[in-house]
């Protein structure tokens, strides 16, 4: 197959384009530009797209004897990805830009694009596996290394996006394996530290971040029943389930710690209340889509609403563009905007954004 | 077997050059040294001076050599930037053509932020030749807080030929003095740095045949100018650092070959380029020539064809001609290897969208019909791909999906 390798300088994908040439594929590497006035260096685990990132590499691809070209996406990044990150905070949602850069950018933008110059699939280092079933679909599945999974961030992908992806990480047993093996074929970046965080926030400083983008936007902090207990300068500053920073100039009367339980960007309140009104059991979420043949009616499944939560039983129904999702163990810190994918054993169903919830027991 | 057509990024060694680079290499000798080792050095770069001052119309005493262009443009520009402001602290503005290379613009624009220069761009036409009309205006407000003016020989991009020597009597009839970036044209068309009546010329060895890391900053004798670098008190004083015998004989002799040959391979690179352009606009509908269109050595350096494509996006271009073994170029670079519109193109009046799909091929000494044949053969199925990646990125499975989510989030919340 002719494999276009997304390269991003860090370990992944270096061993990922690696495991592809091994495996006899046509590889070319392509290193995606996602911010037009990059930083020269990167610091630390946070950030990425530097320079340095773009000649790290370049550097693995050249020791892989790989063609390596620099492509522009930053133009769709910015419209796809942080454009959206700072909406979704601004309607007091809590999304997840790395879905979204899969969903928009690296299985679209970088796919279409080379999908129309002839490459068959793209390959990454992401920790997930495509599994061909009896009838020759693509499925995908949960990384063989729990902990480091990431078919959640994946579970986006539709069935044809699939098809044409290609995780070759999918089956390392760790990630200490994986920087075993660069340092074994000689990468450069075997030692280099993982990233976290989001990408284009390099500083790491969400909250201001936004504030930059959307300014003060000052209200109030209620609780329950309405009574002001503090104020803050912006409902993006928060997340349902976050219980630090919240600001509060009254203690809570049973002195237990308080959670964010709701956001309303509105009339820009933020409500708060103790751990156990957090739990919820019942999600309504939207934009579905299934990598899986879409359910017919009501189906068990695994529910997971963060990238390293825990999967709970639950019993999921699509209605009209909306699906149901009844947890038969309730989940905490649930947020509007969050993805929540739906797994049947390792194998990722589809997933669909939480537009509502329901508190457990209601 | 690929296809080189990208002389204008850096043009393969001459053979003359390897081998006076190899010889004097093996001879060693720092050409400050008093014995005769050093001695023997010394000769080496003053010969070679003397044949890079003849080669280009001056006298050995102006050639200082530099690490290359980039570095002579810095001198030129910073050390008579300093130098007239010392002089006459009126003299803060800097003009220099919209379509020069970085390697004077960054300098430009580094000036203005740190050195308190007032930099004004000299506008192009559409064929990217700078506007005689505004260096005039120019002059006539203010020619006496002009401290310099610097205007390259043929742009990098479009190939196209400025008008120099024009510019250096309207600048020298004010006062002020003219830098030139000649990179682009030393060794590819004649360049006589005394008729054209400038103070300083850039050039680099390795767009002509010679080695990367070799230039020369041509300086009018006793032209003031404030050195970049200090030490030892090379090149009275202007550069110091180690000189460099085995790259100025490689240089040197790069030239010379390049000079000598310059009559007919001039005529003979400007035909295959000819047949190439010919054979582009036959093979590509919505092909357009950028730069002058009068293809002769007056106009156009003879190795340039620079295009655009409508509908394609220059990196795909690339890759696909990569792929097919034909080495090209988008015509501007930047460190992290994105190709952005051109800042050349921009200036000849041309939109973003229009600049996107822009493809420069430079040939040169080494270039054969074969090199032609192959670009030709290649450039048609690529421009097929490249627009059908273009065109998908338009309706891409991302946008076609964005009104699905809108539709769905427009159902309201529980």
């Amino acid at each position: 197959m002719r494999v276009l390798a997304a390269m991003s300088g860090g370990v992944d994908s270096a061993v990922a384009a690696a495991r592809a040439v091994d495996a006899g594929h046509d590889v070319v590497g392509v290193h995606m530009a996602l911010n037009r006035a990059p930083g020269a260096l990167r610091t630390g685990s946070r950030g990425c797209c530097t320079i340095e990132d773009a000649l790290d590499a370049r550097r693995a691809a050249d020791l892989l004897g790989i063609p390596f070209y620099v492509w522009d996406l930053s133009e769709s990044f910015v419209e796809e990805v942080v454009e959206d990150f700072v909406a979704e905070y601004a309607a007091g949602r809590t999304p997840n830009p790395c879905v979204r850069c899969n969903e928009r950018i690296k299985f679209a933008a970088l796919l279409d694009k080379g999908v129309a110059l002839g490459f068959d699939a793209v390959c990454t280092g992401h920790y997930a596996r495509v599994v061909r079933g009896a009838d020759g679909s693509a499925q995908l599945h949960r990384a063989a290394d729990a902990a480091k999974d990431q078919s959640y961030v994946l579970a986006v992908l539709d069935a044809d996006q699939v098809a044409h992806a290609m995780f070759p990480l999918g089956d390392a047993p760790t990630k200490e394996r994986v920087r075993a093996e660069a340092e074994r074929r000689g990468l450069p970046v075997a030692r280099k530290p993982d990233s976290h965080d989001i990408c284009f926030i390099p500083d790491g400083d969400t909250r201001g971040f936004l504030a930059d983008k959307l300014g003060e936007e000052p209200g109030e902090v209620l609780d329950e029943d309405g009574a002001v207990l503090g104020t803050h300068t912006g409902t993006y500053g928060f997340t349902v389930g976050q219980r630090k920073g919240l600001g509060l100039t009254r203690p809570a009367p049973d002195g237990r710690p308080r959670y964010v339980l709701s956001i309303e960007p509105v009339r820009r309140t933020v409500t708060v209340g103790p751990a156990e009104r957090l739990a919820v059991g019942e999600l309504r979420a939207v934009a579905a889509v299934w990598s899986a043949p879409e359910p017919a009616g009501p189906v068990e499944v695994h529910a997971q609403v963060r990238a390293h939560g825990e999967a709970v039983p639950a019993v999921a129904e699509v209605t009209g563009d909306q699906v149901r999702v009844a947890l038969r163990t309730p989940l905490t810190g649930v947020a509007p905007g969050q993805t929540v994918a739906f797994y049947a054993g390792t194998r990722v169903l589809g997933s669909a954004t939480i537009a509502g919830t329901a508190p457990a027991g209601a | 077997m690929t296809a080189y057509l990208d002389h204008a990024s850096t043009t393969p060694l001459r053979p003359e050059a390897l081998e006076a680079w190899a010889a004097a290499a093996a001879l060693g000798g720092n050409p400050s040294s008093l014995h005769s080792s050093g001695r023997r050095a010394r000769a080496a770069v003053e010969e070679s001076r003397e044949a890079l001052a003849a080669a280009v119309g001056a006298r050995p005493g102006e050639v200082v050599w530099t690490s290359g262009g980039t570095e002579a443009d810095n001198l030129a520009l910073k050390g008579l930037y300093w130098a007239r402001r010392d002089a006459d602290p009126r003299r803060r503005r800097v003009l220099v053509g919209a379509a020069e290379h970085h390697a004077v613009l960054d300098c430009a624009q580094w000036l203005a932020e740190h050195e308190g220069a007032d930099v004004r761009l000299l506008p192009v036409d559409a064929l990217g030749r700078a506007d005689l009309d505004a260096l005039r205006a120019e002059l006539a407000e203010g020619g006496d807080e002009v401290a310099l003016v610097s205007l390259m020989w043929a742009n990098n991009e479009v190939g196209t030929v400025q008008p120099v020597a024009a510019a250096a009597e309207l600048a020298r009839a004010a006062g002020v003095p003219v830098h030139t970036d000649a990179v682009q044209a030393v060794g590819h068309l004649p360049v006589d740095f005394a008729a054209a009546g400038v103070d300083a010329l850039s050039l680099s060895a390795h767009k002509f045949g010679g080695p990367v890391g070799v230039g020369a900053l041509v300086l009018r004798r006793g032209t003031a100018l404030v050195p970049l670098q200090h030490g030892g008190g090379q090149e009275l004083g202007v550069r110091s650092g180690t000189l460099d015998a085995p790259a100025a004989r490689a240089a040197a002799a790069a030239l010379t070959a390049a000079t000598a040959a310059l009559p007919v391979e001039s005529a003979r690179t400007a035909a295959l380029r000819d047949r190439l352009v010919a054979g582009l606009r036959a093979a590509v509908d919505g092909l357009v020539l950028r730069g002058d269109p009068v293809l002769d050595a007056a106009h156009r350096l003879p190795g340039n064809a620079h295009v655009t494509v409508a509908g394609c996006e220059g990196d795909s271009l690339l890759y696909l001609l990569d792929a097919a073994g034909v080495e090209c170029s988008t015509g501007s670079a930047c460190q992290a290897g994105v190709a952005r519109p051109s800042h050349v193109l921009l200036a000849t009046g041309l939109s973003e969208q229009e600049a996107a799909g822009a493809l420069r091929f430079s040939l040169g000494w080494s270039t054969t019909d074969a090199d032609v044949d192959a670009a030709l053969a290649a450039v048609g199925p690529a421009v097929e791909r490249a627009r059908r990646a273009s065109t998908s990125a338009r309706t891409s499975r991302a946008r076609r999906r964005q009104s699905v989510v809108a539709t769905s989030a427009g159902a309201g919340a529980s």
